[in-house]
């Protein structure tokens, strides 16, 4: 029976080949004390890593005999708007009764919660693979992951409130953006106001584009402080769909996730709970939240390369042309490799940063408990750099290769892939939203680029080219110090400039050299120990790579402060 | 209301997939090639025991009767929800046919759930195809029985109510219980394995699969003694107190009379048409040599 984790060994790799993993499941696991009070607690790291492969198991198996033999009649249906309210596609409640029958619910949360406690690597991986069966379907499942930032933020009682509904399969959305507040959150103009009478506070206004905005639980940001402007006079709150009061005005009519209600909502003096403290809303709260959607963005972009890939292959070795499988002509075999390259290089970084991310939040998470020792801060910092670091570039350039992978993909299909008969086009279309939402790879650029300008890639990258590769990698690693070098040079030279407007400009360059160098190293990494499943790759990436820091460079190396005017427009 | 069921079901080798090495060249089932798997129908009555626990609270038992490694059955219903199970194992039922297994199995549900309310099973398995087990566990244990049971309507005042899948339609009958219902293919498929339980008996071992070593020498052996339930309980012919005339090859009284090897050997092909003509044609050919009819 087809799995969607069994059957591709890659993640396995990388959920179990990291020397970081380790390090992971203790902090995770506080060193073990769930063991002797529930049953379902790891006894030491092998046993946790067993646990987890089992976890993911599952997740393959439902992915590919629920979720994704329903995409189709999914995203052909859609979801319904009746009387402010939505009702999903009829097969999607077929797909979250399985997620919910298995228990796939606040994953990472603690057990004292009903959760399962596991790291966000893991979750990462299920992120990942139920994408692969239905990335519109993932957008509405993989929502609990606002569940976090209600841990992270939210008092005790909220916490014990809502924490067990959402593992007991309860939906979230995450109610943010406004008809004039996109990119700009800080423009967020939905009020609260606090109800003396009743003592509670209420929300009053409109929201748009709300992704399963419908969903149990919300998280809504809001105008608290009145009179105020900009950022600091947010909030945020927690909306109980059991107390009413948001209705649900229309649903959006999309190019793709067709699966995954995009709402707008309408707030009639509904009752909610304030969540953390008052004007922190954005500035504390948002931040952390974007920076979790963010890595299951990512995730959800792998997922659909893997998707693009799964479809590119089958349909290349079965389509015959001019007396042989069109997989045969080195230009469609160059398309597919060039997938498979762009797929494993993103799914090392998307995993890389996972792992970064779930050493700084178990050490965050730690903080709260006791007090972390001088070392631990040190780690806490550490990881919290590299995760703040990683995010944007994992998440820019996975949902850029998302949309290439599905445009390769159509085209191996030929005039086949432009019918809509094949499952590429959802793919194609489903992919077109991951550069766009919770952050445009433009957006993600801008949170990067301070990290390229200030070193902080460049010595993650040193000490990478410190370390040994056997003889036969010793060419790659060349290569890769020398497009290290012509970064570097490009990033130098920019700064010499001392030129806002033309760092902006060479942002995008200097973001997709650095991510490409950094892509690289891992798939490096991952080759030496792994040759059978990355050496093709890892050419294959190395030489788009190359060629690619050798195009950012030429143009960067063009571009001066005189020629600005011409990428002016008004 | 806490009902006790039994579930019975079966480890087979999957026919379902079967490839050109399903067969090993002296003509036997090349188990290797076919991996052992849960009887496809005893899932589709797995699911139905566990609506019925959902709705009224139940004790679901699964009862298995096979080799060691049938314990894999207990452990995979466990995970999707069942309470527990029992591997009823023993030289003495090897060989058994539908008459000897039904006995074994409805001695063995007297010996463990005397006051069952439901014994419910799959309509048949996928490895011999007799669909008897079911129909015989419940004349030896002198209770009704609804065979192709599609849904389980309704239990109220200990009747229950059964939409049954017959030729060309449905049917609604009810019985009181106790009784036995054998789950047809067309039911509703079981739920996927629940994370917590299978973490929670990810290591439930039967002893027969320890092979040589004791729950004492295993990895974690400390578990076993924290939580028995790790621990998956065989059954054995006296424990069950099993009369021995009536188990295994004793108590069989189906006698193969010869086994044939068939091995297809196709010397030449031919090529039909979807025409009326060639399709009668074939027919009548697959007639005269008693392929079919």
């Amino acid at each position: 029976m087809a799995n969607f984790y069994t059957d591709i060994p890659e993640i396995k790799f990388e959920l179990e080949n990291s020397p970081l993993m380790p390090r992971i499941v203790e902090l995770k696991e506080r060193d073990f004390a769930d063991r002797d009070e529930y049953a379902d607690a790891p006894q030491d790291v092998a046993d946790a890593v067993d646990s987890y492969n089992r976890v993911l198991e599952v997740v393959g198996d439902i992915t590919a005999n629920v979720v994704a033999p329903n995409a189709e009649d999914v995203d052909a249906e859609g979801p319904h708007h009746e009387n402010g309210r939505v009702r999903y596609a009829s097969k999607t409640y077929e797909n979250l009764q399985a997620m919910t029958q298995a228990g796939l619910n606040g994953m990472t949360m603690p057990r004292r919660y009903n959760g399962l406690n596991l790291p966000v690597t893991v979750y990462t991986a299920a992120n990942e693979i139920v994408s692969t069966g239905d990335a519109g379907f993932e957008n509405i499942w993989s929502l609990q992951d606002c569940i976090e930032t209600l841990y992270c933020f939210g008092n005790e009682e909220q916490r014990q409130k809502y924490i067990p509904r959402v593992c007991n399969g309860e939906t979230m959305s995450m109610d943010l953006t406004e008809p004039d507040a996109g990119s700009d959150l800080q423009s967020v103009m939905l009020k609260a106001t606090y109800d003396e009478e009743n003592e509670c506070w209420r929300l009053n206004g409109s929201k748009r584009f709300i992704t399963n905005g419908d969903s149990d639980i919300h998280l809504v940001l809001a105008r608290s402080e009145a009179g105020t402007r900009d950022g600091r006079g947010l909030s945020m709150f927690i909306y109980d769909k059991r107390d009413g009061g948001v209705d649900v005005r229309r649903i959006e009519n999309k190019l793709g996730i067709h699966g995954s209600p995009t709402c707008e909502l309408v707030y009639k003096n509904a009752k909610c709970e304030l969540c953390g403290d008052r004007k922190l809303g954005l500035i504390k709260y948002v931040m952390s939240l974007m920076n979790g959607a963010r890595l299951g963005i990512a995730a959800q972009s792998v997922g659909l390369s893997q998707a693009a890939w799964n479809e590119a292959l089958a349909y290349a070795r079965d389509r015959r042309q001019f007396g042989k499988a069109i997989i045969e002509f080195p230009a469609v075999a160059e398309m597919l490799s060039n997938i498979k390259a762009r797929l494993d290089a993103g799914r090392a970084l998307l995993y890389q940063t996972a792992r970064y991310v779930d050493i700084y939040k178990a050490l965050e998470d730690i903080s709260r408990e006791r007090k972390l020792t001088p070392e631990e801060r040190a780690e806490l910092k550490l990881y919290n750099r590299l995760a703040d670091a990683f995010t944007p570039l994992a998440k820019g350039m996975n949902s850029e290769y998302a949309n290439q992978n599905g445009y390769d993909c159509i085209q191996i299909h030929g005039g086949s892939g432009f019918m809509l008969e094949y499952a590429c086009q959802r793919i194609y279309r489903d992919a077109r939203i991951t550069s766009i939402y919770e952050g445009t790879t433009q957006l993600q650029t801008v949170a990067a680029i301070r990290y390229i300008t200030n070193g902080f890639y460049a010595g993650v990258i040193g000490e990478w080219e410190q370390q040994s590769v056997p003889a036969e990698y010793a060419a790659y690693a060349e290569r890769l110090k020398a497009m290290n070098a012509r970064l570097n040079a490009c990033i130098a030279s920019v700064r010499e400039a001392d030129n806002q407007e033309l760092l902006d400009l060479a942002a995008r360059h200097l973001y997709e050299m650095t991510a490409e160098t950094v892509m690289c190293h891992l798939l490096l990494h991952n080759a030496v120990q792994a040759p059978e499943l990355f050496g093709k790759s890892l050419n294959v990436y190395v030489n788009m790579a190359e060629a690619d820091v050798t195009r950012h460079a030429t143009l960067l190396e063009h571009l001066d402060v005189e020629q600005l005017e011409n990428y002016r427009r008004e | 209301m806490s009902l006790k069921i039994v579930v019975l079901a079966k480890q087979v080798p999957d026919t379902r997939n079967v490839g050109p090495d399903a067969m090993t060249p002296e003509g036997t089932v090349n188990r290797s090639a076919l991996p052992a798997i849960f009887n496809p129908e005893d899932l589709n009555a797995l699911e139905q025991a566990l609506r019925l626990k959902d709705k009224f609270g139940a004790t679901v038992t699964v009862l298995t009767m096979g080799p060691g490694r049938a314990a894999e059955v207990i452990r995979e219903a466990v995970y999707r929800g069942a309470d527990g199970g029992y591997l009823l194992t023993d030289r003495a039922f090897a060989g058994a046919d539908t008459l000897a297994t039904s006995y074994a199995l409805a001695t063995a549900i007297k010996h463990v759930c005397p006051d069952v309310d439901l014994i419910i099973g799959g309509r048949q398995a996928i490895d011999g195809d007799t669909a008897q087990v079911g129909p015989q566990v419940a004349e030896k244990l002198g209770l009704n029985q609804i065979t192709y049971t599609e849904e389980i309507l309704s239990l109220e005042n200990g009747i229950i109510r059964v939409k049954r899948h017959i030729d060309g339609g449905v049917e609604t009958v009810e019985s009181k219980l106790p009784c036995v219902l054998t789950v047809n293919g067309s039911a509703a498929p079981c739920r996927p394995r629940n994370i917590k339980r299978l973490l929670r008996f990810k290591r439930a071992l039967a002893p027969l699969e320890l092979q040589n070593t004791t729950y004492a020498e295993l990895p974690y052996a400390s578990e076993y003694e924290k939580k028995p339930y790790l621990k998956i309980q065989q059954l054995t012919c006296a424990d069950v107190e099993a009369d021995l005339s009536q188990c295994g090859l004793a108590g069989s009284p189906t006698k193969v009379k010869a086994v044939e090897n068939i091995v297809f050997k196709a010397k030449e092909s031919k090529v039909m048409t979807g025409s009326d003509e060639d399709v009668n044609g074939l027919i009548r050919e697959l007639l005269a040599s008693h392929t079919i009819g």
